[in-house]
């Protein structure tokens, strides 16, 4: 029988540890599944933002004509906001883990609300800038101001949909330990939303 | 199994019009046309003994391991050769590159020739207008407003500007042979692309940036210059021609469109 | 996000919930199939109607009045017309034939099943990302039906063209915002199926299936997947920028002082360089989506049918992760001519050229299996070995383009458009159909004619030879690409000769294929009834009935001891190993 040569490549040797999957025992694996469901959900909005960054960094070097954007200061406010909304969600999670569920609901509730309003403030800042005549199409600077923001607000629409949806069942007692990946995936999603947000305010401080 | 000749039918085929050179480049007209072409050579006789031995190796085992009874050898496969077949591809495949490196250096690198001779190059949908600076060396200013297509102005070239006024614009690209060029190229709506097969260069040619393209024609003769990237429906009409002509009818020429101002 | 345990014990019941609104992987995967080949119908005729125009410009066809009476006017094909079907059909193949098929057709059918898993991670999510892919193709198709038409700026849809609106020409308005619209949905269809795919392969692989027991259709369907997620991404930002620049007044890709149809524009300071980086780091990435999997599905179908294992299992995924990771640093080559760096250029022509280098370390790969087999031609065996073939082909043609020295010459003619036909329009394309004969038995429980595909198979494969080879010489010529017709130019008069043979092959292939359909239709009733395991194949899809339970494998959990290619042991009962038979099913030779 023709062969290549005498050295040869052994078979692939049997795994050391249960690791391939570890047998389907469905709630473990839907939580797995679902942490990576996110984590991945989280690298595309990553890419997405970092295909903008690149075009506002170029856009910006590019040309003579970008006038720096006057942030309105609600900005400030929306931003601890945010973040408030963010450490009230964490703790609710502590309180959940201890079994405390009242203090989960009035926490997770506080937290919701702050993200909501969140979402009111910035849409109080585009009003304050339509008003001083900055428009979307005014300025480069503009530009990119009112598209980061409304890309990162269609985030926040989707994470608010998903910490609303823990809220209803966890006010109306339906917030078993099945749910319990729900209330840490929407958590986390929220914490990535919210470090977005640092990140683009840091953006338009530095560069905007 | 049938597949095999047909795979070697099929390389042979395609090798030969390779070979005879059925249909081909246009003969180069410049140093770095030749450049070209050998560089070409050498990456088609690379590719092409890869191209031949592939097909007809994979003919091959088609042919000799076709199920005739046989066992098949168990086997995962050889580390060693492995090595050496990815280590060849890659000395090869790099090697080919850095080889190109230079013609491609040549072409955009190099020291700009203060000497060339410079022209200006305007394309738009779908025609390339060309202009020589005039007898003061000087391009006129231009003003987007004043573009008059049907007036013989494609550029807008500003009457009030003095150094506008013995700027020769052209329908054609007109060059001494032998003399470096300098061409400055502007798109004023969409992407086109100036492509000269002789000359073996093409440049995209992008609103907002003004880019420039060095060559030297050596050989005279009349050239077809095909609008090279997608720019509407009249893309497959937009052409232009190259002529290259000896320095003195050059600038016999330049005279003559000065004259006729 | 739904458990995949929760569906285990409850069939579904009723038409609809069965067939159409399905969270089942395996009819969400032949969705998609159908889906694609839908599309392939619609963008083979674009591509007929193309070829046809290039040899008979000034041809007056009736019924071309009678669909576009505005753009074919008596009866002669306008060059916006040709333009407008020449930009569907690129973007109907690459995105609703070449990213559909292999990645969401093959992949959702058979990924869960390989793995050991009951379905896809994210069964609601995977059923929304189908009809999201429908939706996007609505639009795409509803691009010819508004005013205007369809866009005439290419699939690449480079701008100011495509981004100055109605001025820039027939098609730019309305048809340019559908395409775009329709791209962007795409985007978001396809982030939901690589959440899947990714979460899937790597939580819900059963007991005993490590990452280097996975079958290599699997890694290429988690490599494509990621590719698809972060190409996707940039995609989807770079389609937003370009709707703000048509609707709002923005300039990201617009620059100043730009004249059209005696109008000067108010854009100011974009730049068109910053859409062409964009979206060719999406774009290369995209085109090792559409053809990874016809390469796993190549390794998997050489294995079996020449009843050996595949040859350097290990090199071939790191070959496969390599294609992934460099497919991402080499988007540059599509720009050498662009205006771009130089010294960029240079740096992208090095990566693009080690790219060339897994590629390779693939094909040697593919003979090295066949290399001492016992080569069984099925249909599907025929279509893997012409994959290899067209792969090699198409692949040679890369090494002149990776080199912007020689791109200076061959950017925008024909030499591009026959390498990346004979890469994704033809290798990618033979992969669909090796996948088809491969797993049509256990997908809908019946054998095709195997007579029928092998006269489909080498009428095609000498067919795909005769359309896409010649395009080489012609750009060797010099003949520019995107051209409506070659009157124009004394030297493209000569080449019609040429373009003829092509159109005439191009005829006879387009044809043949109706072998294939009705191939595929007819055993789809009548074809012979399937066995469990037709092929005497290892993976474990070969393990369940044909077709297969809607939970796969009938509530038992798979539990794999073997490799995904054991052929040819020596001293085991048959002449394969399944990856489920027993650990000591024969004495290990080297364990």
């Amino acid at each position: 029988m023709p062969s290549l040569t005498s050295d040869v490549i052994k078979p692939p040797a049997p795994p050391s540890r249960g690791f391939g999957g570890g047998g389907s025992d469905g709630r473990g694996a839907s939580r797995r599944a679902s942490m990576t469901g996110l984590m991945v959900l989280l690298a595309a909005t990553t890419m997405a933002f970092a295909a903008f960054t690149s075009a506002f960094v170029v856009r910006r070097g590019m040309s003579n004509d970008w006038v720096a954007l006057p942030l309105p200061r609600i900005l400030w406010v929306d931003t601890a906001m945010l973040v408030a909304s963010s450490v009230l969600l964490e703790v609710a999670r502590r309180s959940l883990k201890s079994g405390r569920r009242t203090e989960f609901n009035r926490y997770w509730t506080a937290g919701t609300a702050l993200g909501a309003l969140f979402l009111l403030g910035q849409a109080f800042a585009w009003r304050q800038l339509n008003a001083a005549g900055i428009f979307v199409a005014s300025n480069p600077s503009s530009s990119f101001f009112y598209l980061l923001t409304a890309a990162h607000g269609l985030h926040i629409l989707g994470g608010l949909s998903a910490l609303v949806y823990v809220d209803v069942q966890a006010l109306s007692l339906r917030l078993g330990p099945g749910k319990r990946t729900a209330v840490d995936v929407s958590a986390m999603f929220w914490h990535f939303v919210d470090g977005l947000w640092v990140y683009l305010m840091a953006l338009f401080l530095v560069w905007g | 199994m049938l597949l095999a000749p047909v795979v070697w039918i099929l390389t042979v085929v395609i090798c030969y019009f390779f070979i005879a050179q059925t249909w081909w480049f246009p003969p180069p007209i410049s140093q770095h046309g030749i450049a070209y072409d050998a560089q070409f050579m050498r990456t088609l006789v690379v590719t092409g003994i890869i191209f031949f031995l592939a097909q007809f190796a994979l003919g091959w085992v088609i042919f000799r391991f076709r199920d005739d009874g046989r066992r098949a050898s168990y086997s995962h496969g050889n580390n060693r050769l492995e090595t050496i077949w990815t280590s060849a591809t890659a000395i090869l495949f790099v090697g080919l590159v850095l080889m190109g490196t230079r013609i491609w250096a040549a072409v955009h690198l190099s020291e700009p020739d203060p000497a060339a001779v410079p022209i200006e190059l305007m394309a738009k949908q779908f025609a390339f207008s060309f202009r020589y600076p005039g007898p003061d060396g000087k391009f006129g200013a231009t003003d987007l407003k004043l573009v008059n297509d049907a007036a013989g102005n494609p550029l807008g070239i500003d009457d009030n500007d003095p150094a506008g006024k013995d700027d020769i614009v052209s329908a054609s690209l007109k060059v001494p042979a032998g003399k470096p060029i300098k061409l400055i190229m502007h798109s004023r709506d969409v992407i086109h692309n100036f492509f000269v097969r002789e000359l073996r260069l093409k440049q995209d040619i992008v609103p907002g940036m003004e880019i420039p393209l060095y060559f030297q024609a050596d050989t005279p003769g009349t050239y077809e210059i095909p609008c090279s990237e997608l720019c509407g429906l009249g893309h497959f009409q937009m052409r232009s021609t190259m002529e290259v002509m000896p320095e003195a009818d050059f600038e016999k020429w330049k005279q003559e469109q000065a004259a006729n101002k | 996000m739904s458990s995949p345990v929760v569906h285990a014990h409850h069939a579904p019941q009723g038409f609809i919930r069965k067939y159409v609104f399905s969270l089942d992987h395996k009819v969400i995967g032949i969705q998609y199939y159908f889906l694609a080949l839908f599309s392939v119908l619609v963008g083979m005729s674009l591509s007929l109607l193309m070829r046809f125009h290039m040899v008979h410009p000034d041809a007056k066809v009736h019924w071309f009045s009678t669909l576009w009476p505005t753009a074919a006017q008596g009866g002669i094909m306008t060059p916006e017309l040709y333009l407008s079907l020449m930009t569907m059909h690129g973007t109907i193949m690459v995105f609703f034939v070449l990213t559909t098929a292999p990645q969401s057709g093959f992949g959702n059918y058979f990924l869960p099943i390989q793995i050991g898993a009951e379905d896809m991670a994210f069964p609601v999510l995977n059923m929304l990302s189908f009809w999201t892919t429908l939706l996007a193709l609505g639009v795409m198709i509803s691009a010819f039906f508004v005013p205007g038409g369809a866009p005439l700026s290419g699939w690449t849809g480079y701008p100011p063209l495509s981004a100055i609106g109605a001025v820039a020409g027939p098609g730019e308005g309305l048809g340019q915002t559908l395409w775009i619209v329709s791209i962007a949905i795409f985007c978001g269809a396809s982030l939901m199926g690589a959440i899947n795919f990714i979460a899937t392969i790597i939580d819900l692989r059963c007991q005993g299936m490590s990452l280097m027991r996975l079958p290599l259709t699997c890694w290429t369907w988690f490599v494509t997947a990621i590719l698809g997620l972060l190409g996707f991404a940039v995609l989807l930002a770079a389609g937003v920028l370009l709707i703000l620049d048509r609707s709002a007044g923005t300039s990201f890709f617009v620059p100043g002082g730009l004249l059209v149809s005696d109008q000067i524009l108010n854009h100011k300071g974009g730049s068109p360089l910053l859409w062409q980086h964009l979206f060719w780091f999406f774009g290369h990435p995209e085109v090792y989506i559409a053809i990874l999997p016809g390469m796993g599905v190549t390794s998997q179908l050489l294995s079996t049918f020449c009843r050996k294992p595949i040859f350097g299992y290990r090199a071939m995924v790191y070959a496969i992760l390599a294609i992934g990771f460099l497919g991402f640093m080499v988007w540059g080559h599509h720009m050498f001519m662009s205006g771009m760096s130089p010294y960029s250029a240079m740096a992208f022509s090095v990566l693009t050229m080690a790219i060339g280098v897994p590629s390779a370390i693939k094909t040697f790969n593919w003979i090295g299996t066949l290399w001492g087999g016992k080569i069984r031609f099925t249909t599907a065996m025929m279509f893997a070995l012409g994959f290899v073939s067209l792969f090699v082909t198409g692949g040679i043609s890369g090494i002149f383009l990776g080199q912007p020295a020689l791109d200076l010459y061959f950017h925008d003619t024909y030499f591009v458009v026959g390498h990346f036909h004979m890469i994704m329009g033809v290798a990618a394309i033979f992969g669909m159909f090796a996948g088809t004969f491969y797993w049509f038995p256990k997908m809908f429980g019946r054998m095709l004619n195997e007579t029928l595909g092998k006269i489909h198979f080498y009428v095609t494969f000498v067919g795909v030879y005769a359309i896409f080879t010649p395009m080489h010489f012609l750009g060797i010529a010099g003949n520019p690409r995107r051209y409506s017709d070659f009157t124009n130019f004394d030297f493209l008069g000569k080449l019609l000769p040429v373009h003829n043979f092509m159109t005439q092959a191009a005829y006879g292939t387009a044809a043949i294929q109706i072998l294939f359909f009705i191939n595929l239709f007819w055993s789809m009733k009548y074809g012979k009834k399937a066995p469990m395991n037709p092929w005497n194949a290892t993976t474990l899809e070969w393990t369940v009935p044909s077709p297969p339970p809607f939970d796969n494998f009938a509530g038992q959990h798979p539990v794999v001891n073997h490799g995904p290619y054991e052929y040819g042991v020596p001293g085991a009962p048959n002449d394969f190993i399944m990856q489920t038979d027993p650990v000591d099913v024969v004495r290990e030779p080297h364990a």
